[in-house]
């Protein structure tokens, strides 16, 4: 489609041989999100320590793992959202389908058009009607488009979201005056919109009543289709009902940082982990 | 107790408001309907009053003009750009200036402003821009002018549509922001997507007052404008209609018999206007969504 390469033009790939490495080896292994030796701080204190993590395209991760032990953190480092926080930094590499994130030439900005986010508490625009929320990224994006163009785009992103049935008779009235699962699911379309290839999600259905939180896990099994997902979450039950492959944080004690513990197949996670702190953990026997 | 309290302080505000309202209204009165040949100058009150509406809302429209953009990307820095010391430093720095007696900026206005502006800007817009009713005639030498007095007043107004569209954009719920840096914005476009809808209203009622601070401005204009009768549109010349207040302030000391229910008169239309204003604020701000409520 005309608009996702647009959207992959906004990475600057260099001649750099670091960047270009992907062609020449293994092409597959490459694929998705590679994170490589990650530390995350704010300021001096080291939040999430040492993470490496082969994220696959087009499947679900889940993260899970206690309080405060730094999954929003790591997930946020993911399109460099981490970074809009005073202080905040992060030493290693993110990559995404071979491209380091974090690399000297490349613009956070063209980073998040990659990699959209969904976040715990809806947050649609509320001065803009319906429409213009999902269409809020696109009009970034690329410039003018025809109202027949971003039509087709809200439609097409608001069936992708199960909400077009919903709205498609109040497109024009404000965000804000639908339900918190609605704006959820309206967060959803703004984000995949713009057609990311990854989307991160922090908690995303927290805030929302058992029937909304089943909508949503339906619909995060339709988007794998398109879309590599990271979830954090604290529902044991959702992590082991919608991914693939989920990852244990923990963290040692205040003030330590939090460590990736293992990932592995979520079958696996939830049935016989290799670890005896995450058998603690998904098993409720924790602390 | 505290009730009870407040509650006084609220009846005595309305008894104030309601006795200079009567006040006004009453010795008006005579000024407007009265025997105009016991009257200096004009025939009959319309006549006396337009020219001096007219000055009032020009100088006051000009120093809007001026302050509002100013303001704004002021605040707008101050809330978003400038590094936390320096953003501190700097709203000090404007809200000092609230703290400036007028008279001050009058005398600053006559004395460094108009010749600055006298020798560079105005011969400029005067030759470039003179097809224009606002910049043409002869230049005033002493920049004692319009355009010097709506400057005058902008700075005036400059602290408190900063300090209050600071205020709304520093609001600016985190989630907002962050879900138009989500989506690939720039620091610019999420000031555009989040920060300035949501400071809308906070933005407006800065202005209004602002501007109700400009239309009753009274020591200022007096020192800058030598004021003429009539409706003058170039804002360069010597030629200026006067404001309201300044009018007053001017003719005050002198006036005797109806002349002075005659400025008492005018006082009331000041009054007017600035209610006026007021409500038309109100009703901007309450239409469309107004981040402050929401
Ligand atoms: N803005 C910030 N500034 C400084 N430290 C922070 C900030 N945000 C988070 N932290 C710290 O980083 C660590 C990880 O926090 P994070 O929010 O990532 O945890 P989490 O795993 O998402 O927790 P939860 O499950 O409660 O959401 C915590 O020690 C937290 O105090
Ligand atoms: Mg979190």
């Amino acid at each position: 489609m005309m608009l996702s390469g647009q959207i992959t033009r906004g990475i600057p790939v260099t001649n750099d041989s670091r960047l270009s490495e992907p062609s020449q080896v293994d092409d597959h292994a490459e694929r998705g999100v590679v994170v490589a030796g990650l530390n995350i701080f704010y300021g001096d204190f080291l939040a999430v320590a040492d993470v490496d993590m082969h994220i696959q395209s087009k499947s679900i991760t889940a993260l899970i793992g206690p309080s405060g032990c730094g999954k929003s953190t790591f997930l946020r480092s993911l399109n460099r959202m981490h970074e809009v926080i005073d202080g905040a930094r992060v030493e290693g590499s993110v990559r995404l389908d071979g491209v380091d994130l974090y690399g000297s030439e490349v613009d956070p900005v063209a980073v998040r058009r990659r990699v959209g986010m969904v976040f715990q508490r809806p947050n649609p625009f509320p001065t803009m009607s319906i429409y213009d929320n999902v269409v809020a990224g696109i009009r970034l994006n690329s410039g003018k488009l025809r109202r027949a163009e971003t039509n087709e785009i809200v439609e097409r992103s608001l069936r992708g979201a199960n909400l077009w049935e919903e709205v498609k008779d109040r497109l024009d009235q404000p965000g804000s005056g639908l339900s918190g699962g609605q704006q959820q699911r309206l967060c959803i379309a703004r984000a995949t919109a713009v057609e990311p290839d990854v989307l991160l999600m922090d908690e995303p259905c927290s805030a929302l009543d058992p029937i909304s939180t089943l909508a949503i896990e339906q619909l995060m099994l339709e988007l794998k289709q398109n879309f590599t997902i990271v979830i954090v979450t604290h529902n044991m039950q959702q992590a082991a009902r919608v991914s693939d492959r989920t990852g244990f944080f923990n963290i040692a004690g205040t003030g330590k940082p939090g460590r990736l513990i293992e990932i592995d197949e979520t079958k696996r996670i939830f049935s016989n982990p290799a670890q005896q702190a995450t058998q603690d953990y998904v098993t409720g026997r924790f602390g | 107790m505290f009730s009870g309290l407040s509650r006084a302080a609220g009846i005595n505000i309305l008894i104030i408001l309601a006795g200079v309202a009567a006040f006004l209204i009453v010795e008006g009165r005579t000024g407007i309907f009265g025997d105009t040949e016991e009257m200096s100058g004009s025939d009959n009150f319309l006549q006396y009053v337009g020219p001096l509406v007219f000055g009032t809302v020009y100088a006051a429209s000009l120093a809007l003009l001026i302050a509002a953009p100013l303001g704004v990307a002021v605040a707008l820095y101050i809330s978003h750009y400038a590094p936390r010391r320096l953003a501190q430093t700097l709203g000090y720095l404007v809200d000092l200036l609230a703290a400036i007696p007028s008279v001050v900026f009058g005398i600053w206005g006559v004395t460094v402003v108009a010749p600055i502006l006298s020798g560079n800007l105005y011969p400029s817009l005067n030759e470039n821009l003179d097809f224009l009713p606002f910049f043409s005639g002869t230049i005033s030498t002493s920049g004692r002018s319009m355009l010097t007095a709506g400057v005058v007043l902008a700075v005036m107004i400059l602290p408190i549509i900063t300090a209050i569209s600071r205020e709304s954009f520093m609001q600016t719920p985190r989630l907002h922001e962050e879900a138009s840096l989500a989506l690939g914005a720039t620091k610019w476009e999420m000031i555009r997507q989040a920060v300035l809808p949501y400071g809308r209203s906070g933005v407006i009622s800065g202005c209004m007052l602002g501007l109700g601070r400009a239309l009753g401005e009274t020591m200022a204009v007096a020192i800058i404008l030598s004021p003429s009768d009539g409706y003058f549109w170039s804002v360069l010349t010597n030629q200026n209609s006067n404001t309201i207040a300044s009018n007053i302030a001017l003719k005050f000391p002198e006036a005797y018999g109806l002349d002075v229910n005659r400025l008492i008169a005018t006082g009331l239309v000041l009054f007017g206007i600035t209610f006026l204003v007021n409500a038309f604020a109100r009703r901007i701000a309450n239409a469309g969504f107004s981040g402050a409520d929401g």
